[in-house]
């Protein structure tokens, strides 16, 4: 097999890894919460039955949505198989398209299925949709300059934007990962993948409550097919963003660092341990921290604009 | 030496982290605990430089550190202000938190222009480059809650992140200060504490509260 058609195969084998575990994860965080709360929750494989069940349901479409309606659920499931292919998700060495996007393209890839899911959900007339939309774009709105000053931080390390130099930079040696702007990045980054992906304290995603709802009620007029694909959408946006902070910047290891089919494939396991053992992080913030009120997830946000500020600054002034 | 600067930059950046944290939180008991979190950074920062510099003396900074501020100081409060700090939740403050936070990153500019030339005139000092900026942006901040929180318990918890601050600085400048001057400047803290401590005790038995922000006015104007 050439080289060129080897990595692209790999490609392929990281938009796989992405569809076929995606779930998986939102089903292990579900269940390592209820072990924390005492409870005796559903198994972690609850997440693909709820998939292969909404697949095998009628849709329900309304008559005053627009096209936008069915296509915006499409477009929540495509854009993160293009992310993937963008970032070092098995392997460290860049692959067929890792020159063809930097990570502002990859900001860039979630910012235009975020704008369609939030138009799919004004588009409707629902109330709880509209609500859901406007808060979204307010959460969103206040974490734009936090992701550009993250992501302006990250490249000034590594003097390039594409991830997977970034994630060189940091590999080379522990003084690398031990740097000061290393951990306030990694800290930053982490406050707005919990704003980002609706987890507490920002939204709580366990809640039943429309009117408390921020990103969650954007996806309540959805049934059948348009449902799954949201659901599954949602779970491969979260594992693409998982692999961006762990991948990228947090822990850099663990990548297949040669072609050989046995390193790509051994490549697996050593990332899905590296989420679990995120996954468990997660769990605990989300058992031990209450939900802020909306207005104050500003403050939240803007303590993440500072730690990057200070990212920025610690290198800027050249001590870090 | 490598390790020991790359593992001090490490807890450089989570003693700013604690500092800005006390400006951002608005309960009184987790000021307390990031005060906490704050001086065992400072012990940290000390063990590494101890360790890395050979100097005895930062040990006994170390030790005097942890004991005071991880474990006397909480104490001191909790016997003088205990009811205060552990029933009321949120403290009353001038300004609002994201106009603080907005400062605060003005603040830690400042610190690290202001440290830039210092760290010039200071040679040979490998850990100063690091632990002065990070050092005046704790002063900077601990001045800045006494500036804006209402509240006495806060402001005691700001004069002694100050107080840390100035200490994380200069062991990194001078590591061979003899022990008598470390434990006499240590023990003034617990010394402080205990006397804001007292005022606080006297002042919540009088107004029934500790905002000494309410204070200000007059009791004839209200």
């Amino acid at each position: 097999m050439s080289p060129l058609l080897h990595y692209l195969v790999i490609n392929l084998l990281q938009i796989a890894f992405l569809l076929a575990f995606a779930p998986l994860l939102g089903g292990v965080l579900a269940r390592l919460e209820e072990i924390i709360q005492g409870k005796h929750g559903p198994s972690i494989f609850q997440p693909y039955f709820d998939i292969w069940k909404l697949f095998g349901k009628d849709e329900v479409i309304s008559e005053e949505s627009s096209w936008v309606f069915r296509f915006a659920p499409l477009i929540h499931f495509v854009m993160p198989m293009f992310v993937v292919i963008l970032i070092p998700a098995l392997t460290a060495y860049p692959l067929f398209f890792a020159f063809a996007g930097d990570m502002i393209a990859v900001g860039f890839l979630f910012a235009a299925s975020g704008f369609f899911v939030v138009l799919a959900a004004m588009d409707t007339g629902n109330v709880y949709g509209g609500i859901g939309a406007s808060r979204t774009r307010m959460v969103g709105f206040l974490a734009e300059p936090v992701f550009m000053l993250v992501f302006f931080a990250l490249s000034y390390v590594a003097d390039s934007t594409i991830p997977y130099t970034v994630n060189a930079s940091w590999a080379v040696s522990w003084a690398a990962m031990l740097q000061p702007a290393h951990l306030l990045v990694a800290v930053a980054f982490l406050m707005l993948l919990l704003a980002d992906e609706g987890r507490l304290p920002v939204d709580n995603p366990a809640g039943k409550a429309e009117t408390a709802m921020i990103g969650h009620s954007k996806n309540l007029e959805y049934s059948g097919t348009g449902a799954a694909l949201m659901k599954w959408g949602g779970a491969m946006k979260f594992m693409a963003l998982l692999i961006v902070f762990l991948n990228v910047v947090i822990t850099p290891w663990g990548l297949a660092t040669t072609t050989h089919w046995g390193d790509v494939f051994f490549a697996m396991p050593k990332v899905l341990g590296k989420m679990l053992l995120f996954l468990v992080v997660l769990a605990v913030i989300e058992t031990t921290v209450a939900k802020l009120r909306l207005f104050r997830i500003s403050e939240f946000l803007a303590s993440a604009l500072v730690i990057a500020l200070f990212a920025m600054g610690v290198r800027v002034v050249g001590i870090g | 030496m490598t390790t020991a600067l790359a593992i001090n930059g490490l807890i450089a950046a989570l003693f700013v982290l604690f500092s800005l944290a006390a400006i951002v939180t608005r309960q009184m008991l987790g000021t307390l605990y990031l005060f906490m979190a704050h001086a065992i950074a400072l012990t940290a920062s000390a063990i590494v430089i101890g360790i890395a510099l050979d100097s005895p003396h930062l040990f006994w900074v170390a030790a005097i550190t942890f004991s005071t501020k991880v474990i006397a100081v909480p104490l001191v409060l909790r016997w003088s202000a205990g009811s205060e700090i552990y029933e009321r939740r949120e403290v009353d403050q001038v300004l609002s938190i994201p106009v603080s936070i907005l400062i605060a990153a003005g603040l830690a500019l400042v610190a690290w222009i202001v440290a830039a030339p210092l760290v010039q005139v200071i040679p040979g000092r490998p850990f100063a480059v690091i632990n002065l900026p990070s050092g005046l942006i704790a002063l900077f901040y601990g001045a800045f809650t006494v500036a804006v929180r209402r509240e006495a318990v806060a402001q005691l918890m700001g004069i002694l992140i100050m107080e840390s601050g100035a200490f994380f600085a200069s062991i990194a400048i001078v590591n061979d200060l003899s022990v008598i001057a470390e434990i006499a400047a240590a023990v003034d803290v617990p010394v402080a504490a205990l006397v804001i401590g007292l005022l606080i005790r006297s002042i919540n038995r009088t107004t029934g509260s500790t905002r000494v922000g309410l204070l200000a006015d007059l009791k004839e104007q209200r």
